[in-house]
């Protein structure tokens, strides 16, 4: 396997190409401009893309303080200041959502989290190289096939009228359908995302395996430490680095829960169990034509996600974590 | 990567194979994490293939084969209308992706030389924690005509950040001797970048532009909040229609007086014919992922 990653990308900029001129007056910072002209233009259309299509919507958010319809537009529409941010407080609707979300979050923390971490240690411990690469190869795969496929394949093995639910019915038992069952749907959601998603989790803990150096198993092993306890003193620890990272992530989007995979279930199942704030911004807006009181869920969704993953990381870096910046 | 399974056959006798009985219980687990897997999709292809019999009967798997299915899709109507959508939205986004990318990737790859570039690259990095979200975003598409448009689906993700970061840091690791020598030979940035470093960098070229591909063939939510016009659907967009929402696939039937395939095996032949291009690529995606191209960029 050839690792050509830039494996600290930090230092690789500081010893950037290009002569570095010992101990010359320093060029003014119109030379330098000057006489980088060409860089400029790699850089400005990619720079005016991400303003575009990155920066320029945050200024749509605006229509959170209005009474905003396409049709006025933001010029003529009327300022209603924090109206809309106190309809959403009031709102049941979004309330349900808010939980919906939180729940289906805390359940993925729960599950989907530690599943990929498992599923790396049960296959780092495998004796033949062909298995595990085979096995790698089956559980990446789910990864790169899009929401609607997962639903639909799910769909067709575990809705009404589907495998399980043949076989259940030749057993005497009719009536099986996984798909539209409010009450389970939530942990359906996380197995869907255990599913689709663990295998490809796992590259991330084989990079972080691949570092750990191998005289501490030696040692570890002279010292008499059973297979167990090396993965638990040697393996884990090593993992966990990595593993505040992704938490970090995870917590700062907390409030994002798989928008297309809910969005496509949800008129199977019903907003009661599926409405998620996402879907709730959707639905209110593009299709309700709510569009100021969705986008001010949308903006207090966002800002609140960027307060959580800010301090997550901060919290992480204060029990000797690393953080991600 | 060193796993312990490759210590273990480089001669690491402190590493004893563990006892029968664990591994069976380890065998029995990873059997059934690969049939978890794998069944849901072997059983989709099968019975896309189903004789029109047995798929009324609902068999947990199929006996009698039959391709009317695949027949009466290609028959003509929206599911090829919307395979040749995703096939244009794939090849032309991922080339105009790979081209926007890598022009970004190398200006950005000398930050201390260049003023400013600096900027541009945190500006970029930014983008990758916050989003302005899905109404934003309609107002912004709407307002640049774009509503209804193909290109709706290309445009607004044209560079990854992340996938820039990618390319960057392969570029950065490019000897720096060679881009050097043609420097000094007097050839223009363009010229370096297009005859030595894009060469140089077919790997990684390999890998960003795959996941692109996969990321525009599976082009749905975007579709459906930016294009009303069924005609310009792509495939995932069909799939949810015709197999979630449950509409009848129009025009999906056999020549003469056959009469139509059932409604599962047209459902479960769109699935397969969705899944397929990405079955395709696989292989080619496998070779890169575990090459830290991707994990060495995450902290990036």
């Amino acid at each position: 396997m050839s690792v050509q990653t830039a494996a600290d990308p930090g230092t690789r900029s500081e010893r950037a190409p290009g002569p570095t001129p010992p101990k010359q007056r320093k060029p003014s910072l119109r030379q330098r401009i000057w006489r980088e002209r060409w860089a400029y233009t790699f850089i400005v259309p990619g720079a005016l893309f991400f303003l575009v299509f990155a920066y320029v919507p945050m200024l749509g958010n605006v229509v959170a303080f209005q009474e905003y319809t396409p049709f006025r537009g933001i010029e003529g529409s009327p300022w209603v200041g924090f109206a809309n941010f106190a309809a959403i407080t009031a709102d049941p609707e979004v309330l349900m959502a808010l939980r919906n979300t939180l729940v289906i979050a805390v359940l993925q923390l729960v599950f989907a989290f530690p599943a990929p971490i498992a599923l790396a240690l049960l296959l780092n411990s495998l004796l033949s190289e062909r298995v595990k690469r085979m096995v790698q190869t089956v559980v990446y795969l789910p990864y790169f096939l899009s929401w609607v496929i997962v639903i639909s394949v799910w769909q067709q093995v575990l809705g009404g009228g589907g495998m399980v639910a043949n076989l259940l019915a030749d057993f005497g038992m009719p009536g099986f359908d996984a798909m539209t069952n409010a009450d389970s749907f939530k942990l359906l959601v996380v197995a869907q995302v255990i599913w689709k998603d663990c295998g490809w989790g796992t590259i991330i803990f084989f990079a972080a395996i691949a570092s750990i150096p191998n005289d501490r198993y030696e040692a570890a092993a002279i010292d008499g430490a059973s297979g167990w306890q090396r993965t638990w003193h040697i393996t884990l620890p090593a993992l966990v680095p990595v593993a505040t990272l992704l938490l970090i992530l995870n917590i700062g989007s907390i409030l994002t829960v798989g928008f297309e995979q809910l969005l496509l279930q949800q008129p199977m199942v019903g907003a009661e169990a599926a409405e998620v704030l996402d879907t709730f911004v959707y639905f209110r807006g593009v299709l309700g034509g709510q569009w100021g009181i969705a986008t001010a869920a949308g903006l207090l969704k966002g800002v609140i996600g960027t307060i959580l993953v800010l301090s997550a990381n901060k919290i992480a870096k204060r029990l000797g974590g690393e953080g991600i910046y | 990567m060193a796993s312990l399974a490759q210590q273990r056959r480089a001669g690491a006798p402190w590493l004893s194979p563990p006892s029968p009985g664990i591994r069976a219980v380890k065998a029995v687990v990873i059997a059934l994490i690969v049939i978890t897997m794998l069944y849901p999709l072997v059983y989709v292809i099968a019975m896309s293939f189903a004789a029109p019999s047995q798929a009324r009967a609902g068999v947990v798997f199929p006996t009698e084969f039959s391709l009317d299915a695949y027949r009466a899709i290609f028959n003509g109507g929206t599911v090829t209308q919307g395979l040749q959508n995703s096939l244009f939205i794939t090849v032309v986004g991922t080339v105009l992706s790979l081209a926007a990318t890598s022009m970004l990737a190398w200006g950005l790859a000398r930050t201390r030389q260049v003023p400013g570039a600096k900027a541009v690259l945190i500006m970029v990095l930014a983008t990758m924690f916050f989003s302005a979200g899905i109404i934003p975003n309609f107002m912004l598409i709407k307002y640049l005509g774009l509503l209804d448009s193909t290109w709706s689906l290309i445009i607004p993700g044209l560079i990854s950040a992340f996938n820039m970061i990618v390319i960057r840091n392969f570029f950065q690791g490019l000897p720096e001797e060679l881009i050097e020598a043609a420097r000094i030979d007097g050839a223009g940035e363009w010229r370096i970048f297009l005859q030595i470093v894009l060469p140089l960098s077919k790997p990684v070229l390999a890998v960003t532009g795959l996941f692109y591909a996969v990321g525009y063939w599976n082009t749905y939510f975007n579709a459906l909040l930016y294009l009303n016009d069924a005609e310009k659907w792509p495939i995932q967009v069909v799939l949810q229609q015709y197999v979630l929402a449950g509409v009848q696939i129009p025009g999906a039937t056999l020549p003469g007086d056959a009469p139509p395939p059932p409604g599962v095996t047209l459902q479960m032949a769109v699935i397969v014919l969705a899944t397929v291009p990405i079955l395709v690529v696989y292989p080619f995606l496998q070779r890169y992922f575990t090459s830290g191209v991707l994990t060495g960029a995450i902290k990036g």
